[in-house]
């Protein structure tokens, strides 16, 4: 005899380890099922939109910095495009590939921290998301050593960065590059062929590349349904068409897959850095302040640009009124837009693979709520 | 089923277990009897008679020294360096900062026979108590005296002890970081080991000799 049971509405969060931040969802269970999913966010709203139409278009470097604040440096990189698409900015050549080393330092950094928390959700309490975090902290120190801050960069200039890498720097990103490589061996050691992690990550969550294209889901959670969508391939920005990567595809589109996606673009984004070393030349890392002053005033007009960021397109979108401020600023925030089809992915599944499947997403609130 | 991944996973968890710690102990160190006998500089045995009331403690693992965390030498610190000779309270830095936190009050100074008309810095306020230490101010600051600060260990009990005054800059230890700060760079200026006490030293150019400056503000006038 089937035991019957009455839909109970549980309310987790939004002060819950694993939302990973101050997220907050209304579930209901029909025992151990998952009926509904109520997503409700904006507890880490600042209104950085807002913010930044009373700030210089420097100043609101800063504000970039605390938006996505595990991939700082890629939020800086995706404002500073807009920038300088919007002002007609020639960025140089010295300061382009210091960013794309720091931005792939950043994605590196950001997707350890993606895989480690999602093994903790697993219930792996601790230990692998230990070892991502021992690397995290490693790329931590290279950031501490070209900008001076580990988190709130605040690297990137209009026309390049603020300063040239310090001679102690290239020594260390080599070490640095080895040891990420050999973590990413170890993790694949123990995670990738781990059975306890393919009985609980394969076949959850699945989702169809037509659901994902449909919502604009970009990002790991895309590629590893099949649809080969990378910006930095099929859009190139800065020097991203003089260097060569392979793009990471896996057609299961279940959690495993999205896990596998980005442990595997870790080391590309290693090759991608090596190839950034051999080509960087020596040269000013900026325009003259005669070229890009201070305060600069973009004619008037808009412009859009978007990046492959750590969790899918992230996008900004200036407007101009030939101020020293810009009229509006609008984030395309990628984990906002992930989290779109968070019902779709949890409605029918089990209670233990809730905060998995949240997981797999890769989600940041401070992104989301900006 | 049950394959190979588990007792693979299980040999990168034995070698990570064997591997030496990276945790960093901050703000103490613990050392044992043999570190204190160090640090007093006698042997172990000597210390152990001589001093038998803290070698028990060093023994039980309570003596502690204090350490020192490893910061790169371009660090943005939770305080300012500041140059007073240098800064001529133009305010650029106010300008710049995007929360404006930073309050300067000039006045009119003397006049100077060999520099001309001054102005004198009446106020210089910084609230770190909502700065977020991008370091703006300091990449604005034309004249180089303005730097970003290496330390870190500033809390205290209210908001308003967080506010920097012109005199607690004056009497600070000069320990500027050479973040935006190429000059310091060249010259591989330790912030941890060195301080600047002249403020020629924290220039973008070399320090003027005396006969230049004799030149200029004797001979030329």
């Amino acid at each position: 005899m089937a035991i019957k049971t009455q839909p109970v509405t549980v309310n987790l969060g939004p002060q819950h380890p694993s939302t990973h931040g101050v997220f907050r969802m209304r579930v209901m269970f029909d025992g151990e099922e998952i009926v509904d999913v109520e997503p409700i966010f904006g507890y880490l709203h600042r209104g950085s939109e807002k913010l930044a139409e009373e700030r210089t278009y420097t100043q609101i470097v800063t504000l970039t910095d605390r938006m996505d604040y595990v991939s700082s440096m890629l939020n800086n990189h995706a404002y500073i495009l807009a920038v300088e698409k919007l002002a007609r900015i020639e960025p140089s050549p010295r300061g382009v590939w210091l960013r794309m080393i720091a931005s792939e330092l950043q994605r590196v950094a950001s997707h350890l921290v993606a895989t480690g928390f999602l093994i903790q959700d697993l219930g792996a309490l601790g230990t692998p998301l230990i070892y991502a975090m021992r690397e995290r902290e490693n790329i931590l120190d290279l950031f501490e050593m070209i900008c001076g801050a580990r988190i709130t960069n605040s690297y990137l200039r209009p026309g390049g960065v603020f300063m040239d890498a310090p001679a102690e720097f290239w020594p260390a990103l080599d070490r640095g590059l080895d040891d990420i490589v050999r973590t990413i061996d170890e993790l694949e050691a123990y995670l990738s062929g781990n059975e306890i992690i393919f009985s609980r990550t394969k076949g959850t969550a699945v989702l169809s590349p037509e659901l994902l294209i449909n919502a604009s889901i970009t990002g790991p959670m895309l590629r590893a349904s099949g649809v080969d969508w990378d910006l930095r391939h099929r859009a190139p920005y800065d020097y991203y068409d003089r260097v060569n990567f392979e793009r990471i595809l896996h057609t299961a589109s279940d959690n495993y897959a999205r896990y596998w996606v980005r442990v595997q673009e870790m080391r590309e984004s290693v090759k991608i850095i090596k190839q950034c070393i051999e080509q960087i030349e020596p040269g000013p890392v900026r325009p003259s302040f005669d070229d890009v002053p201070r305060l600069i005033r973009p004619p008037e007009g808009d412009a859009y640009v978007a990046i492959e960021g750590s969790k899918g397109e992230l996008g900004f979108y200036l407007v101009s009124d030939g101020g020293i401020s810009p009229y509006r600023m609008h984030v395309r925030a990628s984990s906002l837009i992930n989290l779109t089809l968070l019902r779709d992915m949890l409605i029918g599944g089990q209670f233990g693979d809730l905060f998995v499947t949240f997981g797999s997403v890769d989600l940041n609130m401070g992104e989301v709520d900006r | 089923m049950i394959g190979l991944g588990l007792p693979r996973g299980f040999i990168v968890t034995l070698k990570n277990f064997i591997r030496p710690a990276v945790t960093e102990q901050y703000p103490d160190r613990h050392i044992g009897l043999l570190g204190v006998a160090k640090e007093a500089g006698m042997n172990p045995f000597q210390f152990l008679v001589k001093k038998p009331a803290d070698s028990l403690k060093a023994i039980a693992g309570l003596a502690t020294v204090p350490v020192a965390v490893e910061q790169a030498a371009r660090f943005r610190g939770n305080e300012f360096t500041f140059f007073e000779d240098r800064c001529t309270a133009c305010a650029s830095c106010a300008k710049y900062c995007p929360l404006g936190i930073i309050e300067i009050v000039s006045v009119p100074g003397k006049i100077d026979a060999q520099e001309g008309e001054s102005y004198k810095l009446d106020v210089f306020d910084i609230d770190i108590g909502r700065c977020m230490f991008c370091g703006l101010c300091v990449e604005a600051c034309p004249y180089d005296a303005l730097h970003m600060g290496t330390s870190f260990e500033r809390s205290k009990y209210a908001r308003d002890e967080l506010i920097i005054t012109k005199e607690e800059l004056f009497d600070a230890d000069k320990r500027p970081s050479s973040w935006y700060r190429p000059q310091f760079e060249e010259k591989s200026f330790d912030p941890f080991k060195e301080t600047i006490d002249d403020h020629y030293d924290a220039g973008r150019h070399e320090r003027p000799s005396d006969e230049d400056l004799k030149k200029k503000w004797v001979d030329e006038r």
